[in-house]
Protein backbone atom coordinates (compact mmCIF):
# COMPACT_ATOMS: atom_id res chain seq x y z
CA UNK A 1 0.00 0.00 0.00
CA UNK A 2 1.48 3.73 -0.66
CA UNK A 3 2.74 5.50 1.77
CA UNK A 4 -0.35 8.20 2.96
CA UNK A 5 1.36 11.90 3.57
CA UNK A 6 -1.34 14.16 4.47
CA UNK A 7 0.10 17.64 3.58
CA UNK A 8 -1.93 20.84 5.98
CA UNK A 9 -1.70 24.02 4.20
CA UNK A 10 -1.66 25.16 0.38
CA UNK A 11 1.07 28.13 0.93
CA UNK A 12 4.47 27.65 -0.82
CA UNK A 13 5.91 24.74 1.75
CA UNK A 14 2.97 22.96 1.55
CA UNK A 15 2.29 23.22 -1.94
CA UNK A 16 6.11 22.54 -3.00
CA UNK A 17 6.63 19.47 -0.62
CA UNK A 18 3.70 17.51 -2.08
CA UNK A 19 4.67 18.06 -5.38
CA UNK A 20 8.10 17.02 -4.93
CA UNK A 21 7.02 13.70 -2.91
CA UNK A 22 4.44 12.98 -5.80
CA UNK A 23 7.21 13.33 -8.19
CA UNK A 24 10.06 11.73 -6.11
CA UNK A 25 7.71 8.69 -4.84
CA UNK A 26 5.33 8.08 -7.65
CA UNK A 27 3.17 5.13 -6.71
CA UNK A 28 4.61 4.39 -3.55
CA UNK A 29 3.35 7.59 -1.95
CA UNK A 30 -0.34 8.75 -1.65
CA UNK A 31 -0.24 13.00 -0.91
CA UNK A 32 -3.50 15.19 0.22
CA UNK A 33 -3.13 18.77 0.71
CA UNK A 34 -6.06 19.78 3.12
CA UNK A 35 -6.07 23.79 2.31
CA UNK A 36 -8.99 25.87 3.78
CA UNK A 37 -9.84 27.89 0.62
CA UNK A 38 -8.16 25.96 -2.12
CA UNK A 39 -6.25 29.61 -3.34
CA UNK A 40 -2.56 29.96 -3.62
CA UNK A 41 -2.02 33.57 -2.43
CA UNK A 42 1.63 35.22 -3.56
CA UNK A 43 1.75 37.32 -0.21
CA UNK A 44 4.90 39.34 -1.33
CA UNK A 45 2.66 40.95 -3.96
CA UNK A 46 0.94 42.78 -1.05
CA UNK A 47 2.99 45.29 -0.37
CA UNK A 48 2.71 46.72 -4.08
CA UNK A 49 -1.13 46.46 -4.61
CA UNK A 50 -0.87 48.65 -0.89
CA UNK A 51 1.17 51.02 -3.05
CA UNK A 52 -0.96 50.87 -6.11
CA UNK A 53 1.94 49.35 -8.12
CA UNK A 54 -0.42 45.85 -8.64
CA UNK A 55 -3.85 44.43 -8.95
CA UNK A 56 -4.97 42.02 -6.19
CA UNK A 57 -6.26 39.37 -8.95
CA UNK A 58 -2.48 38.82 -9.90
CA UNK A 59 -1.65 37.51 -6.78
CA UNK A 60 -4.30 34.41 -6.04
CA UNK A 61 -4.64 31.02 -7.93
CA UNK A 62 -6.46 28.05 -7.86
CA UNK A 63 -4.35 25.35 -6.05
CA UNK A 64 -5.42 22.89 -8.26
CA UNK A 65 -3.61 24.24 -11.05
CA UNK A 66 -0.32 24.02 -9.48
CA UNK A 67 -0.06 20.51 -7.96
CA UNK A 68 1.07 17.60 -10.20
CA UNK A 69 -2.35 15.46 -11.18
CA UNK A 70 -1.68 12.82 -8.54
CA UNK A 71 -1.39 14.58 -5.18
CA UNK A 72 -5.23 14.75 -4.26
CA UNK A 73 -6.56 18.41 -2.96
CA UNK A 74 -9.08 18.57 -0.20
CA UNK A 75 -10.68 22.28 0.75
CA UNK A 76 -11.84 22.34 4.23
CA UNK A 77 -10.40 23.35 7.34
CA UNK A 78 -7.94 20.89 9.46
CA UNK A 79 -9.99 21.57 12.84
CA UNK A 80 -7.74 18.70 15.44
CA UNK A 81 -4.45 17.27 14.75
CA UNK A 82 -4.33 13.39 16.50
CA UNK A 83 -0.92 12.47 17.00
CA UNK A 84 -0.69 9.14 18.56
CA UNK A 85 -3.85 8.30 16.51
CA UNK A 86 -2.41 9.87 13.32
CA UNK A 87 -5.45 11.62 12.08
CA UNK A 88 -6.76 15.06 10.95
CA UNK A 89 -10.11 15.71 12.21
CA UNK A 90 -11.73 18.22 9.39
CA UNK A 91 -14.98 20.67 9.74
CA UNK A 92 -16.73 19.14 7.05
CA UNK A 93 -15.48 15.89 5.60
CA UNK A 94 -14.79 13.17 8.73
CA UNK A 95 -11.11 12.94 9.14
CA UNK A 96 -8.02 11.98 7.42
CA UNK A 97 -5.78 9.05 7.80
CA UNK A 98 -1.86 9.57 7.65
CA UNK A 99 1.28 7.35 7.77
CA UNK A 100 3.36 11.21 7.77
CA UNK A 101 2.04 14.47 7.96
CA UNK A 102 3.38 17.90 6.67
CA UNK A 103 2.26 20.65 8.94
CA UNK A 104 2.56 23.79 7.01
CA UNK A 105 -0.26 25.63 8.21
CA UNK A 106 1.23 29.07 8.47
CA UNK A 107 0.44 32.22 10.56
CA UNK A 108 -2.69 34.54 11.11
CA UNK A 109 -2.79 37.84 11.83
CA UNK A 110 -4.42 38.57 15.58
CA UNK A 111 -5.76 42.52 15.98
CA UNK A 112 -7.27 42.23 19.54
CA UNK A 113 -3.79 41.62 21.51
CA UNK A 114 -3.59 45.11 20.76
CA UNK A 115 -5.93 47.86 21.90
CA UNK A 116 -6.87 49.90 19.02
CA UNK A 117 -5.11 48.41 16.50
CA UNK A 118 -8.04 47.51 14.13
CA UNK A 119 -9.56 50.77 14.29
CA UNK A 120 -6.50 53.33 14.73
CA UNK A 121 -3.90 51.17 11.71
CA UNK A 122 -3.91 50.15 8.57
CA UNK A 123 -1.62 47.39 7.42
CA UNK A 124 -0.47 45.72 3.92
CA UNK A 125 0.08 41.36 5.09
CA UNK A 126 -3.43 40.27 3.82
CA UNK A 127 -5.19 41.15 0.24
CA UNK A 128 -8.14 43.28 2.05
CA UNK A 129 -5.79 45.44 4.48
CA UNK A 130 -3.58 45.95 1.11
CA UNK A 131 -6.66 47.62 -1.05
CA UNK A 132 -8.01 49.29 1.85
CA UNK A 133 -4.40 50.65 2.40
CA UNK A 134 -4.08 51.62 -1.17
CA UNK A 135 -7.40 53.60 -1.28
CA UNK A 136 -6.57 55.53 2.12
CA UNK A 137 -3.31 56.64 0.42
CA UNK A 138 -4.81 57.68 -2.67
CA UNK A 139 -7.48 60.09 -0.38
CA UNK A 140 -3.81 61.32 1.86
CA UNK A 141 -2.57 64.92 0.88
CA UNK A 142 -0.17 65.26 3.58
CA UNK A 143 0.72 64.79 6.76
CA UNK A 144 2.63 62.39 9.52
CA UNK A 145 2.60 59.05 8.05
CA UNK A 146 4.40 56.42 11.37
CA UNK A 147 5.16 52.58 10.13
CA UNK A 148 5.70 50.13 12.46
CA UNK A 149 5.36 46.61 14.06
CA UNK A 150 2.94 45.65 15.83
CA UNK A 151 4.21 42.08 17.46
CA UNK A 152 7.14 39.63 16.71
CA UNK A 153 7.50 37.68 14.92
CA UNK A 154 6.18 39.08 11.86
CA UNK A 155 6.07 37.29 8.56
CA UNK A 156 8.93 39.03 5.72
CA UNK A 157 11.08 41.09 8.18
CA UNK A 158 12.39 43.31 5.62
CA UNK A 159 8.79 44.84 3.98
CA UNK A 160 8.07 47.56 6.48
CA UNK A 161 11.47 48.98 5.39
CA UNK A 162 10.47 48.29 1.61
CA UNK A 163 7.43 49.82 2.35
CA UNK A 164 8.48 53.15 3.74
CA UNK A 165 10.83 53.40 1.36
CA UNK A 166 8.15 52.97 -1.56
CA UNK A 167 6.05 54.71 0.06
CA UNK A 168 8.64 57.83 -0.04
CA UNK A 169 8.91 57.42 -3.77
CA UNK A 170 5.43 57.18 -4.04
CA UNK A 171 5.13 61.25 -1.83
CA UNK A 172 7.29 62.33 -4.34
CA UNK A 173 6.20 60.99 -7.43
CA UNK A 174 2.27 62.51 -6.05
CA UNK A 175 4.27 66.10 -5.41
CA UNK A 176 2.97 65.86 -1.56
CA UNK A 177 6.20 64.92 -0.03
CA UNK A 178 6.98 68.30 1.25
CA UNK A 179 4.11 68.49 3.37
CA UNK A 180 4.41 64.89 4.94
CA UNK A 181 6.90 63.15 7.20
CA UNK A 182 7.75 59.11 7.03
CA UNK A 183 8.83 57.37 10.10
CA UNK A 184 9.97 54.17 10.56
CA UNK A 185 8.92 52.83 14.37
CA UNK A 186 11.93 50.16 15.10
CA UNK A 187 11.63 47.79 18.04
CA UNK A 188 15.30 47.61 17.62
CA UNK A 189 18.43 50.39 18.07
CA UNK A 190 18.43 50.18 14.13
CA UNK A 191 16.43 49.99 11.35
CA UNK A 192 16.04 46.09 10.77
CA UNK A 193 17.11 43.36 13.10
CA UNK A 194 20.26 42.22 10.76
CA UNK A 195 22.72 44.13 11.51
CA UNK A 196 24.72 44.20 8.62
CA UNK A 197 21.49 44.87 6.77
CA UNK A 198 21.26 47.93 9.03
CA UNK A 199 24.12 49.81 7.45
CA UNK A 200 23.37 49.86 4.20
CA UNK A 201 19.64 50.49 4.98
CA UNK A 202 19.74 53.36 7.71
CA UNK A 203 22.02 55.77 5.32
CA UNK A 204 19.66 55.68 2.23
CA UNK A 205 16.92 56.33 5.27
CA UNK A 206 18.37 59.35 6.28
CA UNK A 207 19.66 60.56 2.43
CA UNK A 208 15.84 60.58 1.84
CA UNK A 209 14.58 62.24 5.35
CA UNK A 210 12.69 59.39 6.48
CA UNK A 211 13.07 58.76 10.13
CA UNK A 212 13.51 56.30 12.38
CA UNK A 213 12.37 55.98 15.51
CA UNK A 214 13.92 53.63 17.65
CA UNK A 215 12.92 50.70 20.44
CA UNK A 216 9.49 51.70 19.57
CA UNK A 217 7.45 48.47 20.32
CA UNK A 218 4.34 48.51 20.30
CA UNK A 219 1.64 48.93 22.81
CA UNK A 220 -1.14 50.46 22.48
CA UNK A 221 -3.27 52.63 19.78
CA UNK A 222 -5.67 55.81 20.39
CA UNK A 223 -7.50 56.28 17.10
CA UNK A 224 -9.51 59.27 18.79
CA UNK A 225 -6.33 61.17 20.02
CA UNK A 226 -4.45 59.82 16.66
CA UNK A 227 -1.29 58.35 18.92
CA UNK A 228 0.15 55.38 18.98
CA UNK A 229 2.19 54.05 22.11
CA UNK A 230 5.80 52.20 23.04
CA UNK A 231 5.69 49.25 25.79
CA UNK A 232 8.93 51.45 26.17
CA UNK A 233 6.67 54.23 27.59
CA UNK A 234 7.02 56.94 24.16
CA UNK A 235 4.06 58.21 22.51
CA UNK A 236 3.38 59.88 19.00
CA UNK A 237 1.21 61.30 17.28
CA UNK A 238 0.20 60.01 13.63
CA UNK A 239 -2.00 61.09 10.46
CA UNK A 240 -1.77 57.90 9.21
CA UNK A 241 -0.25 54.34 10.89
CA UNK A 242 0.51 51.89 9.13
CA UNK A 243 1.44 48.83 11.58
CA UNK A 244 2.21 44.86 10.89
CA UNK A 245 -0.20 43.57 13.09
CA UNK A 246 0.79 40.24 15.73
CA UNK A 247 0.98 37.00 14.25
CA UNK A 248 -0.01 33.49 15.92
CA UNK A 249 0.10 30.09 14.92
CA UNK A 250 -3.17 29.03 13.78
CA UNK A 251 -6.00 28.00 15.66
CA UNK A 252 -5.71 24.11 14.98
CA UNK A 253 -2.32 24.03 16.03
CA UNK A 254 -3.16 25.40 19.98
CA UNK A 255 -6.60 23.25 19.35
CA UNK A 256 -4.36 20.21 19.16
CA UNK A 257 -1.97 21.16 21.95
CA UNK A 258 1.28 21.14 19.60
CA UNK A 259 1.61 24.99 19.66
CA UNK A 260 4.40 27.15 22.48
CA UNK A 261 2.70 30.18 23.53
CA UNK A 262 2.27 32.05 20.48
CA UNK A 263 0.90 29.23 18.58
CA UNK A 264 4.46 28.36 17.11
CA UNK A 265 5.65 24.46 16.39
CA UNK A 266 8.49 23.20 18.38
CA UNK A 267 10.09 22.09 15.53
CA UNK A 268 14.27 20.52 14.68
CA UNK A 269 16.37 23.21 13.01
CA UNK A 270 17.17 20.48 11.07
CA UNK A 271 15.58 17.59 10.16
CA UNK A 272 11.96 19.96 10.58
CA UNK A 273 10.59 17.42 12.32
CA UNK A 274 7.85 18.19 14.98
CA UNK A 275 9.82 17.98 18.71
CA UNK A 276 9.22 14.03 20.03
CA UNK A 277 7.09 13.55 16.59
CA UNK A 278 9.14 11.40 13.91
CA UNK A 279 6.51 11.13 11.84
CA UNK A 280 5.26 14.91 11.97
CA UNK A 281 7.04 17.71 10.09
CA UNK A 282 6.57 21.41 10.05
CA UNK A 283 7.36 23.91 7.59
CA UNK A 284 7.44 27.42 6.92
CA UNK A 285 5.85 30.28 8.90
CA UNK A 286 4.39 27.32 11.21
CA UNK A 287 7.62 26.52 12.81
CA UNK A 288 9.42 27.62 16.14
CA UNK A 289 12.82 28.32 14.14
CA UNK A 290 14.64 31.16 14.93
CA UNK A 291 14.78 32.42 11.34
CA UNK A 292 12.34 34.84 8.99
CA UNK A 293 8.83 33.69 8.76
CA UNK A 294 8.98 33.90 4.88
CA UNK A 295 8.16 31.86 1.78
CA UNK A 296 11.69 31.45 1.04
CA UNK A 297 12.51 29.65 4.37
CA UNK A 298 9.92 27.39 3.29
CA UNK A 299 11.04 27.12 -0.01
CA UNK A 300 14.58 25.98 1.28
CA UNK A 301 13.12 23.71 3.78
CA UNK A 302 10.68 22.21 1.52
CA UNK A 303 13.13 19.92 -0.36
CA UNK A 304 14.57 18.63 3.27
CA UNK A 305 11.04 17.67 4.87
CA UNK A 306 10.47 15.78 1.29
CA UNK A 307 13.67 13.78 0.81
CA UNK A 308 13.45 12.99 4.74
CA UNK A 309 9.88 11.69 4.29
CA UNK A 310 11.19 9.76 0.77
CA UNK A 311 13.60 8.49 3.32
CA UNK A 312 11.56 6.90 5.95
CA UNK A 313 9.35 5.53 3.33
CA UNK A 314 11.62 3.65 1.39
CA UNK A 315 14.11 2.75 4.53
CA UNK A 316 17.10 4.32 3.38
CA UNK A 317 19.20 6.78 5.68
CA UNK A 318 17.99 10.90 5.73
CA UNK A 319 20.60 12.65 3.15
CA UNK A 320 19.15 16.71 3.69
CA UNK A 321 19.28 18.83 6.67
CA UNK A 322 18.15 22.20 6.85
CA UNK A 323 20.42 24.62 6.76
CA UNK A 324 18.99 27.66 8.22
CA UNK A 325 19.23 28.98 4.43
CA UNK A 326 16.77 31.85 3.28
CA UNK A 327 17.62 34.42 0.57
CA UNK A 328 15.31 37.96 0.73
CA UNK A 329 15.03 40.77 -1.78
CA UNK A 330 14.49 44.41 -0.42
CA UNK A 331 13.45 46.60 -2.24
CA UNK A 332 15.28 50.51 -1.40
CA UNK A 333 12.96 52.64 -3.59
CA UNK A 334 13.87 54.68 -6.71
CA UNK A 335 14.36 51.15 -8.77
CA UNK A 336 16.95 50.02 -6.45
CA UNK A 337 17.14 46.70 -3.97
CA UNK A 338 19.14 44.33 -2.87
CA UNK A 339 19.27 41.09 -1.17
CA UNK A 340 19.29 39.20 1.74
CA UNK A 341 21.17 35.51 1.85
CA UNK A 342 21.79 33.82 4.81
CA UNK A 343 21.73 30.49 6.96
CA UNK A 344 22.36 29.84 10.64
CA UNK A 345 25.91 29.99 10.19
CA UNK A 346 26.38 33.25 7.68
CA UNK A 347 25.14 36.68 8.03
CA UNK A 348 24.09 38.05 5.25
CA UNK A 349 26.32 40.71 3.38
CA UNK A 350 23.94 42.85 1.29
CA UNK A 351 25.35 44.27 -1.74
CA UNK A 352 25.07 48.52 -2.24
CA UNK A 353 20.99 48.48 -3.87
CA UNK A 354 20.70 48.58 -7.50
CA UNK A 355 18.98 48.34 -10.41
CA UNK A 356 19.68 44.47 -11.03
CA UNK A 357 18.34 43.43 -7.56
CA UNK A 358 15.40 45.21 -8.15
CA UNK A 359 14.49 43.70 -11.93
CA UNK A 360 15.59 40.43 -10.49
CA UNK A 361 12.63 41.09 -7.82
CA UNK A 362 10.56 41.83 -10.35
CA UNK A 363 11.38 39.06 -12.31
CA UNK A 364 10.99 36.76 -9.32
CA UNK A 365 7.45 37.98 -9.18
CA UNK A 366 6.29 36.98 -12.24
CA UNK A 367 8.08 33.50 -12.78
CA UNK A 368 7.04 32.13 -9.06
CA UNK A 369 4.02 30.58 -10.68
CA UNK A 370 6.00 28.77 -12.65
CA UNK A 371 9.15 27.76 -11.02
CA UNK A 372 8.36 27.49 -7.22
CA UNK A 373 5.45 26.05 -6.33
CA UNK A 374 6.05 23.01 -8.87
CA UNK A 375 9.94 22.49 -7.83
CA UNK A 376 11.42 23.89 -10.94
CA UNK A 377 14.41 25.09 -9.05
CA UNK A 378 17.09 22.90 -8.00
CA UNK A 379 16.99 21.56 -4.73
CA UNK A 380 20.33 22.84 -4.31
CA UNK A 381 20.61 26.13 -4.59
CA UNK A 382 23.80 27.80 -4.50
CA UNK A 383 25.09 28.84 -0.76
CA UNK A 384 24.99 32.39 0.51
CA UNK A 385 27.29 34.16 -0.10
CA UNK A 386 29.98 34.37 3.32
CA UNK A 387 29.87 37.62 4.98
CA UNK A 388 32.84 39.69 4.63
CA UNK B 1 16.48 48.79 46.89
CA UNK B 2 15.38 45.36 46.96
CA UNK B 3 18.27 42.38 45.53
CA UNK B 4 15.61 39.96 44.79
CA UNK B 5 14.92 39.05 41.18
CA UNK B 6 10.94 39.55 40.72
CA UNK B 7 10.66 37.77 37.60
CA UNK B 8 13.13 35.51 35.23
CA UNK B 9 12.93 35.35 31.84
CA UNK B 10 13.72 32.72 29.63
CA UNK B 11 14.54 34.17 25.86
CA UNK B 12 16.72 31.00 25.07
CA UNK B 13 16.60 29.88 21.47
CA UNK B 14 14.87 33.42 20.43
CA UNK B 15 16.79 35.59 18.18
CA UNK B 16 16.64 39.29 17.83
CA UNK B 17 14.64 41.04 17.95
CA UNK B 18 12.58 38.88 19.95
CA UNK B 19 14.18 39.19 23.63
CA UNK B 20 14.26 42.54 23.31
CA UNK B 21 10.41 43.24 22.84
CA UNK B 22 9.93 40.18 25.10
CA UNK B 23 11.59 41.94 27.97
CA UNK B 24 9.83 45.33 26.93
CA UNK B 25 6.79 43.72 27.52
CA UNK B 26 7.48 41.86 30.86
CA UNK B 27 9.06 45.15 32.64
CA UNK B 28 5.96 46.28 32.22
CA UNK B 29 4.49 44.02 34.99
CA UNK B 30 6.85 45.00 37.56
CA UNK B 31 7.15 48.05 40.33
CA UNK B 32 9.97 50.67 39.74
CA UNK B 33 13.23 49.14 41.23
CA UNK B 34 12.66 45.61 40.65
CA UNK B 35 14.85 43.54 39.20
CA UNK B 36 14.57 41.09 36.02
CA UNK B 37 16.47 38.40 35.07
CA UNK B 38 16.94 37.80 31.63
CA UNK B 39 18.78 34.57 29.79
CA UNK B 40 19.45 34.47 26.35
CA UNK B 41 21.75 32.41 23.49
CA UNK B 42 21.37 35.22 20.69
CA UNK B 43 25.08 36.84 20.65
CA UNK B 44 23.24 40.00 19.30
CA UNK B 45 21.66 40.63 22.47
CA UNK B 46 24.58 41.73 24.85
CA UNK B 47 24.86 44.95 22.55
CA UNK B 48 21.21 45.41 22.33
CA UNK B 49 20.14 44.60 25.65
CA UNK B 50 22.70 47.30 27.01
CA UNK B 51 21.50 50.09 24.09
CA UNK B 52 18.11 49.07 25.45
CA UNK B 53 18.68 49.67 28.40
CA UNK B 54 20.71 53.07 27.82
CA UNK B 55 18.05 54.36 25.93
CA UNK B 56 14.74 53.22 27.82
CA UNK B 57 16.17 54.53 31.38
CA UNK B 58 16.25 50.69 32.97
CA UNK B 59 19.67 50.12 34.68
CA UNK B 60 21.87 46.61 33.48
CA UNK B 61 22.86 45.79 37.00
CA UNK B 62 25.10 43.02 35.96
CA UNK B 63 25.46 41.37 32.75
CA UNK B 64 27.76 37.61 32.51
CA UNK B 65 27.82 34.95 29.60
CA UNK B 66 28.36 31.07 30.49
CA UNK B 67 27.86 28.53 28.50
CA UNK B 68 26.85 30.13 25.63
CA UNK B 69 23.52 31.70 27.60
CA UNK B 70 23.65 35.51 28.35
CA UNK B 71 22.12 37.10 31.34
CA UNK B 72 21.21 40.44 32.07
CA UNK B 73 19.82 41.30 35.39
CA UNK B 74 17.94 44.82 35.06
CA UNK B 75 16.60 47.42 37.34
CA UNK B 76 13.39 48.97 36.31
CA UNK B 77 13.85 52.58 36.18
CA UNK B 78 12.19 54.32 39.05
Amino acid sequence: MPARVVVLGGGVGGTLVANLLSKKLGRDVGVTVVDPTGMHVYQPGFLYVALGQANGRWLARDERSLLRKDVDLVVDDAIRIHPDARTVQLRRGGSLEWDYLVVATGARLVYDSIPGLAEGSFEFYSLGGAERLREQLRRFDGGQIKVGIAGIPYKCPPAPVEFVFMLEDLLRDRGIRDRSGVTLLSPLNRAFTIESASKVIQPIMESRGINLSTFFNVESVDPSAGTVTSLEGEETGYDLLVLVPPHRGQSVIEDSGLGDAGGWIPTDRHTLQVAGRDRMFAIGDATDLPISKSGSTAHFEAPVVASRIASLVRGTAPRLNYGGRVMCFLETGNGRATALRFDYEHPPAPPQPNRMWHAAKWMFNRLYWEVVPKGRIPERAPRPRRAA
Amino acid sequence: MSTAIAKILDLKGLSCPMPIAKTAQAIRDLAPGELIEALATDPGSVPDFSAWCTSTGNELVEQSADAGVFRFLIRKKG
